[in-house]
């Protein structure tokens, strides 16, 4: 049985019975949902799992969902689109047959992605939202992955499910908002895939799943050609370079690996491939999203095979593109590691000392990591000890402390 | 080696919490399933039993009077059932202690099947 079974169908069942039942009707499809899961342990603990279990799954669901709508038929409103389709017992099989149908299942899904990320939600309500009815997580495990309370996380689903409801129907993909919606959501995606990568977390089984999840739903974008544009191959690109990586990310002995540190020859070859041929096919519009921009910059990575190899020049001018079109302070702290390695110890240090705003850095532990690191490489152990140190202070899991922990005792 | 009969009882809140999150009731799925192999790997089992609807009927009475079901208040619902094979009523009894029902609010009856 798939480790992710459960999660995966859920997201599912739960846009195929929304296109009948209504975004209004959330609670009832996420009851219908549980109901097959409890059907599914009484029969499969007996007669084993059967030989494909999401179908086994679909098929349970739409049975509930044919004996909700028997009975609810009068005393419920469900999807308006279909409402007439509902009142005969002749049309409401086919009604249903039709919304559990792949391509309806991944259009729901990607309508459900497109409302998630209304534009009266904020940014990390958007992503709890998507998370939990999408990915199939719940509040815990999200709290989990974003270091929040439980309570604040079932708040902002809550809040996200009642903007959901009042839309009545999910977000319309021939909506002539759909260029600006698509813009939020690939955003979404962007931060769910980042929460993954570097989020602090310690729990590293979600955040690897937090960046699938992240790909997954990338991907279907991908398959709708109107969402399939060049910034959505770029941000598909810049997953899959740096998703590449994750194998050589953590070193034999469970501990994280500075980029400059990993033993490349565990990058893997097809993701690299893949991500490579993604961005050649983002190039095709005029416009320079910061996804391809970060997606260069890990496609130079990726085509070094040492560190010294690396284009650094090429990198840097990389990420002075990057703080034209999308500058933070932690684009700043990167590009800044970038010069001391295309100039020396000193321009880095100095790119550093540089960064305008770099008191917003104060609680990321890898800027006063980067300064310790340099100073090291100029020989200034005791700076860097004092860096290392100060860098400690606010690492955010023990991966990141045992990290730190080695990079001070190397001083 | 005598025979048993489990009866898994459980309340309906108890038995939809266990599947309450995707994430739990793959966990509740996967240790009904090891537990299932367990049992059979030491050779206990006799009969898997049967999925049993919640929905159905019990009769009454001289005057056969007839409630129908889904039960959901019921304190103690049966949930199912399997037959096994033990020693004695005390490794029949050790068996059941790894059921996953356990780990919920709910309970194994273990009742031997007269000879």
């Amino acid at each position: 049985m798939n480790e992710r079974l459960f999660r995966r169908e859920s997201g599912r069942i739960v846009a195929a019975l929304t296109r009948i039942f209504g975004p209004h009707n959330l609670a009832l499809a996420e009851d219908v949902v549980q109901d097959a899961f409890c059907r599914a342990l009484e029969v499969w603990k007996v007669r084993g799992i059967p030989d494909n279990p999401s179908a086994w799954l679909m098929a349970t669901a739409k049975n509930r969902a044919l004996d909700i709508m028997r009975r609810d038929r009068t005393a419920r409103t469900f999807a308006p689109e279909i409402g007439r389709l509902l009142e005969s017992d002749a049309t409401l099989a086919p009604v249903i047959d039709e919304a559990f149908a792949p391509q309806a299942i991944r259009d729901e899904q990607l309508r459900m992605m497109f409302s998630c990320c209304h534009p009266l939600l904020p940014e990390e309500a958007q992503l709890a939202l998507i998370l939990n009815i999408l990915c199939g997580f719940g509040a815990s495990e999200i709290a989990g992955a974003f270091l929040t309370g439980r309570a604040a996380i079932e708040k902002r689903i809550a809040r996200g499910k009642k903007v959901l409801a009042r839309g009545k129907r999910l977000f319309d993909l021939g909506d002539a908002e759909f260029a600006a919606r698509l813009a939020t959501v690939a955003r979404a995606l962007y931060l769910l895939f980042n929460e993954g990568y570097h989020g602090a977390s310690a729990e590293s089984a979600v955040r690897v799943e937090l960046c699938e999840e992240a790909m997954r739903l990338t991907a279907l974008l991908r398959e709708h050609p109107p969402a399939a544009t060049p910034a959505t191959s770029a941000l598909a690109a810049l997953m899959c370079l740096h998703v590449a990586r994750l194998p050589a990310r953590i070193d034999a002995a469970g501990d994280l690996s500075a980029l400059v540190d990993q033993d490349r020859s565990r990058w893997d070859g097809r993701l690299v491939a893949e991500g490579l041929a993604l961005l050649e096919s983002s190039a095709a519009g005029q416009e320079v999203t910061p996804y391809h921009v970060e997606a260069a910059i890990a496609a130079v990575h990726a085509g070094a095979r040492t560190v010294e190899d690396t284009d650094w020049p090429a990198i840097v001018s990389l990420y002075d593109r990057l703080m034209d079109v999308a500058p933070s302070p932690v684009v700043a702290l990167n590009r800044a590691i970038a010069i001391g390695q295309r100039d020396g110890p000193d321009g880095g240090l100095a790119a550093l000392h540089g960064i305008a705003d770099r008191d917003r850095l104060s609680h990321y532990p890898f800027y006063p990591a980067a300064l310790g690191e340099l100073e090291l490489r100029r020989g200034n152990r005791e700076a860097a000890r004092r860096h290392f140190r100060a860098a400690m202070d606010v690492a955010r899991n023990g991966a990141e402390r045992r990290f730190l922990e080695k990079r001070l005792q190397g001083c | 080696m005598r025979e048993f009969v489990l009866l898994f009882r459980a309340t309906e809140a108890a038995h939809r919490e266990a599947m309450g999150t995707p994430a739990r009731a793959q966990q509740s799925m996967q240790a009904w399933l090891a537990w299932m192999r367990e049992l059979e790997a030491k050779g206990h089992v006799k009969n898997r039993g049967q999925p049993l609807e919640r929905a159905g009927s019990v009769v009454r009475g001289k005057a056969k009077v007839v409630t129908d079901g889904p039960y959901v208040e019921a304190k103690d619902l049966v949930l199912g059932f399997c037959v096994i094979e033990a020693r004695d009523l005390a490794q029949a009894v050790e068996a059941a202690s790894g059921c996953p029902i356990l780990e919920g609010e709910g309970s194994v009856e273990i009742r031997p099947v007269m000879e």
